[in-house]
């Protein structure tokens, strides 16, 4: 398979190019004019194709016909709202992978879009960065083959099963959380991880903190896994989060 | 609505004329009941007296005759309170006795009748009633003997002017009462409707006044006052909070605008912009943050965080907390360990998390020993072992404690207080970046879960304990620890 290949070499793909290699197919439906244009914008700019729904019935029609890659959808919508539209289509048996956007991010209002249906979950305000880091996972996930026993990046060798961390022929020694951190990061390597998909996905946590408590542990990881060798694998994305890649770009 | 008006309408006087006339039919039946009695009494004693009489005068005629028998009637006739007594021939003709007149047809039915009579010798008033017995003689005459109902008549009298009476002043006490009672009340209500109009108005301090009786009114009073309370509380977090929102929102907002306004205004090269923008991006993200940590205050505070409550072990979150910071306390030269023990807690565990956090981010950002010149007599801790963090989580009692200890400066004992309050960067912190909203929230989840944030003293540094009850259920199974005790509770 295609995706396949693309993860046992070495991923060799900025993130913005993710897109571009099988062109895809995102239906945004948001009813607030402005953001909506944006939104679509900005992902046909990092090589989106995206549609634009501007209300739950015309998005559930949409969604529903189209064959996309991932959803968006804004959880107030007019006509019909965010958290039915995915319930309706998770009835018809359409799986499409959904990210929640809402003005309401508090852990309960959370835990009711995924009980719906919903993959992710976003509160407003967020950053761009942010939602293309969730989106591109989602879609990924959609398409991509299910789990592997072995990540590898470059020289870089995760064993899920023994949990053996290997980098070229050395054997690297990780305490637990740190091999769950890599092995978030490899899962999703060569796109970028932000800060809090890292504090949810690896920590379970679901708040702010107001430290760069997450870089510490990722410099900590880096000086595992990237001391001494000439090619660094775990690179910063300014403004947006980390990646796990081989090559520079 | 007149004063009157008012007071008729109030429940204590409605109440009143229900108990009024309930009384009144009391007092009538019972007055009734006596009167009624009274006169089958006397009745009775009449009857019996008659009797007798008849009794003895038959015997009389028998033994001595028709001259006999007036002969003794005439004498009997004549004594003060004399009964009644008429005999006539058969063709109705009177022959002696002392009645004058009687009601047409009585001496022509033997046996028992009530009549009018007139005495013989008042001849100017008017008739009088009796109870008389008409007998036949044997030879065609008719004896008459009664007895005069005066007497009846007149205590029946006596009660009924008892009854009228007692019914007047059961009525005018009854209403007066009432009255009083009513105007009480109306009193007590009016001085509460005053005082929640002063509060509607705007006054939020105004409490009900609360007597000393301690009855419903005073109890409702009470409650009210606690509610009021809660309420001014309530309100008064919020003006804080929309005070130092405009405050604390705003300065940076102010920061935001002037600085795109500055990149705006200056021909900056590329790379400069970029700077401008990225600090901007900064400076919103930060704002969000401050918003969040507020939002979560408001959420916890007002209890809506109920809903997401599980059963978990304290000790975990501990565990989690200290991983989660560790490495971070380590960069900046501090240790950070922790020491738990079993603590089950029903709760919210994503907020508790939270709190815990922030009291550790707390500790590592403020929580270094002070090594400057400050008479803390830090100098005996300020070594190695003073830049240790310790989280512990453990039971005592029926409560859980969350504690974070540090050995930093500390909080003085009179700024401890103060701390919690939203927004509060004590003075010797202002310089350290932060939302100065991490205590407030600790304090608001501890508050949710019915607990309380406590600050104490690590001589030196900080006690910052979350105390929160245990979980209910839980302190019988461990108290009781064999397993067939437990099946017993179980």
């Amino acid at each position: 398979m295609h995706e396949d290949a693309d993860r046992a070499m070495v991923t060799e793909i900025s993130p913005n190019l993710t897109a571009t290699d099988s062109q895809m197919r995102l239906l945004i439906i948001e009813d607030d004019r402005e953001s909506a244009d944006y939104l679509v914008k900005a992902f046909r700019e990092v090589g989106y194709v995206a549609d634009l729904a501007s209300d739950g019935e015309e998005g559930l029609a949409l969604a529903d016909s189209g064959d996309y890659d991932v959803l968006v959808i804004d959880r107030m919508l007019p006509r019909r709202d965010g958290l039915s539209l995915i319930g309706t289509l998770r009835e018809k048996g359409n799986h499409t992978p959904a990210l929640i956007l809402s003005a309401l991010g508090q852990v309960d209002d959370r835990i009711k879009g995924l009980r719906a249906g919903g993959d992710d979950y976003l509160p407003k305000p967020y950053s761009f960065a942010e939602l293309l880091a969730r989106v591109e996972v989602l879609s990924r996930r959609h398409g991509g083959p299910t789990e592997e026993t072995t990540y590898r990046v470059g020289d870089l060798e995760l064993d899920r099963l023994s949990h053996r961390v290997a980098r070229g022929k050395d054997e690297l020694t990780l305490q637990p959380r740190e091999f769950r951190l890599l092995e978030y990061l490899m899962k999703h390597a060569g796109q970028v991880v932000t800060r809090t998909m890292l504090l949810e996905n690896v920590w379970d946590y679901h708040f702010d903190p107001q430290t760069n408590v997450i870089d510490v542990h990722i410099s900590r990881l880096r000086s595992k896994i990237d001391k001494g060798f000439e090619r660094p694998l775990l690179h910063t994305i300014r403004g947006a989060g980390y990646m796990i890649r081989d090559g520079i770009r | 609505m007149t004063a009157f008006g008012k007071l008729i309408r109030t429940t204590a006087f409605r109440l009143t004329l229900v108990y009024l006339f309930l009384f009144a039919l009391f007092a009538a039946s019972l007055l009734g009941y006596f009167a009624w009695n009274t006169r089958r009494l006397i009745t009775e004693q009449i009857t019996t007296t008659v009797n007798a009489e008849i009794g003895e005068i038959s015997d009389i005629y028998g033994r001595r005759g028709l001259r006999g028998l007036i002969f003794t009637i005439e004498n009997r006739a004549l004594r003060p309170g004399a009964n009644l007594y008429l005999v006539t021939t058969p063709a109705g003709q009177a022959i002696g006795g002392n009645v004058g007149s009687l009601a047409p047809g009585v001496m022509a039915t033997t046996g028992w009748s009530e009549t009018d009579y007139r005495r013989l010798d008042e001849q100017d008033t008017a008739d009088h009633r009796a109870l008389v017995y008409v007998a036949e003689l044997p030879n065609g005459f008719r004896l008459l003997i009664g007895r005069d109902l005066e007497e009846r008549r007149r205590l029946f009298g006596i009660v009924a002017k008892a009854a009228q009476f007692s019914l007047l002043i059961v009525v005018v006490l009854g209403l007066g009462g009432g009255i009083f009672v009513a105007r009480r009340v109306l009193r007590r209500i009016d001085a509460m409707t005053g005082t929640t109009r002063r509060i509607m108005a705007g006054d939020l301090s105004g409490r009900l006044p609360v007597g000393r009786s301690g009855d419903e009114l005073d109890r409702l009073a009470e409650s009210l006052n606690a509610m009021l309370e809660r309420i001014e509380a309530l309100m008064m977090g919020l003006k804080e909070v929309s005070d130092n929102i405009a405050h604390d929102l705003k300065t940076p907002l102010t920061r935001l605008r002037n600085r795109a306004e500055e990149a705006l205004a200056s021909s900056g090269s590329e790379a400069e912009y970029r700077a401008a923008l990225e600090r901007t991006i900064e400076e919103s993200d930060g704002l969000i943050r401050t918003f969040n940590a507020l939002l979560m205050i408001a959420r916890a505070e007002s209890g809506q965080a109920r809903d997401n409550m599980d059963n978990f072990d304290a000790a975990e979150v501990a565990n989690g907390i200290h991983e989660l910071y560790e490495p971070l306390a380590e960069d900046d030269g501090m240790s950070l360990n922790v020491r738990t023990a079993f603590a089950p807690l029903h709760g919210n565990r994503e907020l508790i998390s939270q709190a815990l956090a922030n009291l550790v981010e707390n500790a590592i950002k403020y929580g270094k020993p002070a090594l400057s010149a400050q008479p803390l007599g830090a100098d005996a801790v300020a070594g190695a072992g003073g830049k240790e963090i310790l989280i512990e989580a453990r039971r005592d009692g029926d409560q859980v404690l969350l504690c974070v200890t540090d050995h930093g400066p500390g909080i003085p004992e009179s700024d401890r207080k103060h701390a919690v309050e939203r927004f509060v960067r004590l003075e010797a912190s202002r310089t350290q970046s932060g939302s100065g909203l991490g205590l407030s929230l600790a304090s608001a989840v501890a508050t949710l879960h019915g607990g309380e944030l406590r600050l104490g003293d690590a001589h030196p540094g900080l006690t910052a304990t979350l105390a929160i009850p245990a979980r209910a259920g839980i302190s019988v199974r461990l108290a009781a620890q064999t397993p067939n005790v437990s099946q017993k509770v179980a």
